[in-house]
């Protein structure tokens, strides 16, 4: 009988169909990117590289299907980033106290926001993917409609597992963090290597090697890089540059962000236990 | 001594283990101690709340209520001593205890994005109620607190007043066995809070206990079953509102003379004069006969002194003169921080 997260979740989703601005902005966001951003890079990155002879033998991909992916990963890391900041004010207005002191485990909290941001992330990237098809961008080009299922169901569980890694973390910042001007400042400082030192936009095979090897680990790259292999196959080139996919590197992705997903997890749950009513 | 289960109702039932002379304490406080830091903020406090009863911890601010309120409310861990809520050790059973009550804050913590029908709809499902018990339990309490009219209608659209009854409403959602309230009225006008004592009694005869903590007089005075004079961590008196004051004297006069310093002295001397307190400008004699007997004396005293005397007022003993009696002091020293807060909660419900 302990299902009491739905009662958090209910309340979140709730006011996230009443908040009008909060619901059409969160819709309108992922589309101003692929509209503004997308169409503008991937004009002149195709420009400019449009010289490159594509690799024979290899289904080429133009760049706004590369960033489409990166546009995913993006999108769902400033929404989760950015989502446990409602905790810190529920926090500082008391409306966590009702919950704080009744007989809800506090992992009920965790989950049951963390299920709501994922919510929220499912519907972004539908409605990445619906728009960017709608502008030309090749996501599942040539798969059967079951390969195309699959491909989803596995974009999902990336995003899934993502998500949940970022919000626990913001959680974890809003609860201990007294002041939003801290937690904004911290956010940002947080959001610009990872935005920055990941395969989401642009590939990191000029990056100089320092700044390669901590792609690597980046969160946002593995992220793109399995939406990628869903989205895009396991062998395409794009701007000249052939990307392969094994098995084990989505494995990589997975492990990769459930290991995050899990760090961030005990790390919010040691948190929350800590909140003083 | 009634049995507790006829009284039914209540979600939870008492604690098993209970001796059954005790039975007829929902609340038992036994030598608690709490510090913040080097500060003592509860001072070896003990008491019990009968069932059924409205009890009341009256002091002023950072007397020690709040925590108190916290730690049977197991929202603070207990230090020293012994504390049990309906049966349930605070310590071993936290889960248990919050089962078993409803609190309303003394900050108002409602989600103003949500309507009075979905604040309680959220309470009874963090507390695992069936759907079909929230929604009778909803109009149950929607009608004690005069809200059914508002139901659909958001927090931040009530008037203080009515967030006030949405969260007494809310904290009875569970039908608890105590319900704890941290000084409720506070920063109302006195219709307002007149009208919320009216609730709290109707709550109370519908079998509740109540347990509130309070810095206005009237409020311990007019409602409480008993009260708890607290002042810097220490239960100072414990009573009923009448006991109280009959401990006190029969009568009390106020004078204001030429000397108060002497006419304290020549009074002090007379014996029917139980205690004599100075004030800036006046004098507080208790008397612990009728007034009509004393007063020629006192008057007759005086005057072959060579004092004049200004003023002279005669009342029964009040609350007030009960709290300065016992404290030494006035609840004056908590009142601008009263005020702080009061705006402070002004500005929550906007």
């Amino acid at each position: 009988m302990n299902f009491e997260f739905r009662a958090i979740y209910w309340r979140d989703m709730l006011k996230f169909f009443r908040f009008k601005s909060m619901l059409i902005s969160s819709l309108i966001q992922p589309v101003m990117w692929l509209a503004f951003f997308g169409l503008a890079m991937s004009e002149s990155f195709d420009k400019l590289t449009s010289v490159i002879p594509p690799i024979a033998g290899v289904q080429n991909v133009d760049y706004l299907s590369y960033m489409g992916a990166g546009i995913i990963a993006m999108d769902v890391l400033f929404s989760s980033l950015f989502g446990g900041t409602s905790l810190m004010f529920d926090k500082k207005y008391s409306l966590l106290r009702e919950t704080l002191a009744s007989p809800v485990p506090r992992y009920h909290i965790i989950l049951g926001v963390g299920l709501s941001g994922v919510t929220k992330a499912f519907i972004q990237t539908s409605m990445i993917i619906g728009f960017g098809k709608l502008i030309g961008m090749d996501f599942f080009m040539g798969y059967t409609f079951t390969e195309t299922l699959i491909a989803i169901i596995g974009i999902f569980l990336l995003v899934g597992i993502f998500t949940l890694g970022f919000l626990f973390l913001s959680g974890s910042i809003a609860i201990t963090l007294e002041n939003p001007e801290g937690m904004q400042s911290i956010l940002t400082l947080l959001s610009m290597p990872l935005f920055f030192v990941s395969n989401a936009l642009y590939p990191v095979d000029a990056f100089p090697a320092v700044l390669r090897f901590l792609s690597m680990f980046n969160p946002l790259t593995l992220l793109a890089d399995g939406i990628r292999y869903f989205a895009l196959g396991n062998n395409f080139s794009v701007m000249g540059i052939h990307y392969m996919y094994t098995s084990a590197d989505i494995a990589i992705s997975f492990l990769g962000l459930l290991f995050f997903a899990l760090t961030m997890l005990a790390t919010s749950l040691w948190r929350f236990n800590k909140v003083d009513v | 001594m009634g049995i507790i289960e006829s009284d039914g109702g209540h979600l939870i039932r008492k604690g098993e283990g209970v001796d059954l002379e005790m039975t007829a304490n929902v609340i038992e406080v036994n030598r608690l101690e709490h510090s913040y830091g080097s500060v003592k903020a509860v001072d070896d406090i003990s008491f019990n709340v009968k069932e059924g009863e409205i009890f009341s911890f009256l002091g002023p601010n950072g007397a020690g209520k709040s925590t108190v309120i916290n730690i049977l409310t197991t929202l603070r861990k207990i230090q020293k001593g012994e504390a049990r809520v309906n049966g349930y050790d605070v310590a071993k059973d936290s889960k248990s205890v919050r089962k078993s009550i409803g609190i309303v804050f003394q900050m108002l913590c409602l989600d103003h994005e949500m309507t009075v029908c979905e604040n309680l709809e959220y309470h009874g499902k963090i507390y695992s109620m069936p759907k079909k018990e929230r929604k009778e339990r909803i109009e149950e309490l929607l009608k004690l607190t005069e809200l059914e009219g508002k139901r659909d209608t958001l927090a931040k659209d009530l008037s203080g007043g009515m967030k006030r009854r949405l969260e007494l409403a809310r904290g009875l959602m569970t039908k608890p066995a105590v319900l704890f309230l941290d000084e409720p009225t506070i920063g109302f006008d006195i219709q307002t809070r007149m009208r919320m004592w009216e609730y709290l009694r109707e709550i109370k005869r519908e079998g509740t206990t109540i347990f509130l903590t309070t810095h206005y007089m009237e409020e311990a005075d007019q409602l409480s079953d008993r009260i708890s004079i607290i002042d810097h961590g220490k239960i100072i008196v414990t009573g009923t509102a009448d006991e109280l004051k009959n401990k006190l004297g029969k009568d009390l006069i106020y004078l204001e003379t030429s000397d108060n310093k002497t006419v304290a002295e020549i009074l002090r001397a007379i014996e029917s004069v139980k205690a004599v307190t100075e004030d800036t400008k006046s004098l507080r004699v208790l008397l612990g006969v009728d007034v009509t007997h004393v007063l020629p004396l006192i008057m007759e005293k005086i005057r072959q002194a060579g004092i004049e005397i200004t003023t002279v007022n005669i009342k029964k003993p009040s609350m007030d003169d009960v709290f300065v009696h016992y404290t030494g002091h006035g609840l004056r020293e908590g009142e601008p921080k009263e005020k702080e807060e009061g705006i402070e909660i002004a500005g929550v419900m906007e």
